[in-house]
């Protein structure tokens, strides 16, 4: 069920520095989020797809994704054109469809492939203990690391867990439906679960505990900036700068 | 429950961004190092738990738990949540880092709210705590409905009817979730008391 199919890769996008990739990946998701004209939306969805090219990620898996995501912009189409008042675009039968409507249902849709396909592409492509440690070493407090990657190391360990309860309530012929005895049987799921993750929280701070844990995780991995990842980082700023120009310009009363 | 990325304004963004921080900070605060593997294994747990799909009728919705969470970890259900909410981010592309300090309020602030009202009741007479923990589950997808409504319609009044759409489809998931987390407590309370929060100490 959980699986970090980008992580692993040998292109130019997986050897660069993890800590540029989080840094630039947040300048530009937050330019692209905040923008609304449609020619820096379409430039930053190219050159999303142009990231996803380089980082040779597989195909199929950012399609589930890309298909994920449209379905839920889609829903935003059914509601938007209609509900949101401004001048009449055209009517279908009675209804009347209002054009600010389709504009930001579009302008949702470009924005969000693009966030969605530069993340995988920049962000999706490192291993969750590689996020962490960048994570700590770009300053992010250390109790906040630290809950991640306990998370991250435990994720795996609970979903098995889970898998076994649902198995085991399976052999004993339980079918889910709306019933008193399904909901039942999803709460003592879910109890158990948690019951058994204290459990294990315990074991496994006492282990932490005998190593002589003392509120500190080292990581052997040294991070070296190499020239590539200079040069990425010179272009993908010239990039973002680019973008926020574009669609800022206009509010610079010299333009 | 959650906002996908590009939909909200700068402001809405910045503000959920701030709120989120100061949640985190006093959620940091409470969590010493000795209860941080708790914490963490704790928001392993949340984050398979709400991958759980329970069937309403027809249809199904997965389980939220925040209310949950939020008796179990307290305050520290702030940081809990955003790191369940960056693994979603990470693992899946749900939310994602432009819109998680709005997604970690809404999910977070009425975790500990529900927290506060409900968990003195919680040891009292089994029907009282059981009609504690029903308005924990319910009160905490309402409150979650209600932030992201109000995220939807800072950004944009003509997001009224969306917002309004919204928290109307999520009235089945607050009852499933008020009995889900009641029966949890009822569970809880038989196996390992000592979980829920403000159990005496002997």
């Amino acid at each position: 069920m959980i699986n970090e199919p980008f992580a692993t890769g040998n292109s130019i996008i997986h050897r660069l520095d993890p800590r540029i990739r989080v840094g630039l990946t947040c300048g530009y998701v937050f330019v692209v989020a905040l923008s609304y004209q449609f020619s820096v939306l379409v430039v930053a969805l190219v050159i999303s797809l142009a990231l996803i090219v380089i980082s040779q990620v597989k195909t199929t898996e950012v399609l589930k994704r890309i298909i994920w995501v449209n379905a839920l912009i889609f829903l935003l189409w059914l509601l938007l054109p209609f509900t949101f008042y401004g001048d009449v675009l055209t009517h279908i039968g009675s209804f009347a469809i209002y054009r600010p409507g389709v504009v930001l249902a579009a302008q949702i849709t470009l924005k969000s492939n693009a966030i969605l396909l530069a993340s995988i592409a920049l962000m999706a492509t490192m291993s969750f203990a590689t996020l962490g440690h960048a994570l700590y070493r770009l300053h992010i407090p250390e109790k906040i690391v630290h809950l991640l990657l306990m998370t991250y190391r435990y994720v795996f360990v609970i979903e098995q867990e889970y898998l076994r309860l649902v198995r085991a309530a399976k052999i004993r012929g339980f079918r889910p439906g709306t019933n008193a005895n399904t909901y039942r049987t999803y709460s003592y799921v879910v109890g158990m679960l948690f019951v058994r993750a204290a459990a294990r929280a315990e074991r496994v701070h006492q282990a932490m505990l005998c190593r002589g844990f003392k509120g500190k995780f080292y990581s052997l991995q040294e991070f070296q900036i190499s020239s590539v990842s200079w040069i990425f980082a010179i272009l993908m700023t010239a990039i973002i700068v680019g973008l926020a120009f574009m669609e800022w310009s206009r509010f610079i009363p010299l333009f | 429950m959650h906002i996908s990325e590009g939909v909200l304004s700068g402001s809405v963004l910045i503000s959920g961004g701030a709120l989120a921080a100061i949640g985190t900070a006093i959620g940091l605060k409470k969590l010493n190092y000795d209860r941080i593997a708790k914490a963490g294994i704790l928001s392993a747990a949340f984050f398979v738990a709400s991958l759980i799909h329970v069937p309403i009728g027809p249809a199904n919705a997965h389980l939220i738990l925040n209310g949950l969470v939020g008796l179990l970890l307290g305050w520290a259900a702030f940081p809990a949540i955003l790191v369940a909410l960056v693994l979603q981010a990470v693992l899946f592309q749900f939310g994602g880092i432009t819109a998680l300090g709005v997604n970690t309020i809404i999910m977070a602030l009425p975790a500990v709210l529900c927290y506060l009202i409900c968990s003195p009741f919680l040891h009292k007479k089994s029907t009282l705590a059981l009609a504690a923990a029903f308005v924990c589950g319910f009160l905490s997808v309402l409150l979650s409905a209600l932030v992201l409504g109000l995220a939807l319609v800072f950004t944009e009044e003509n997001f009224f009817e969306v917002a309004a759409i919204v928290i109307g489809a999520h009235i089945p998931v607050m009852i499933i979730e008020g009995l889900i987390t009641a029966m949890c407590v009822a569970f809880l309370k038989k196996v390992q008391p000592t979980m829920l929060p403000g159990f005496p100490e002997k």
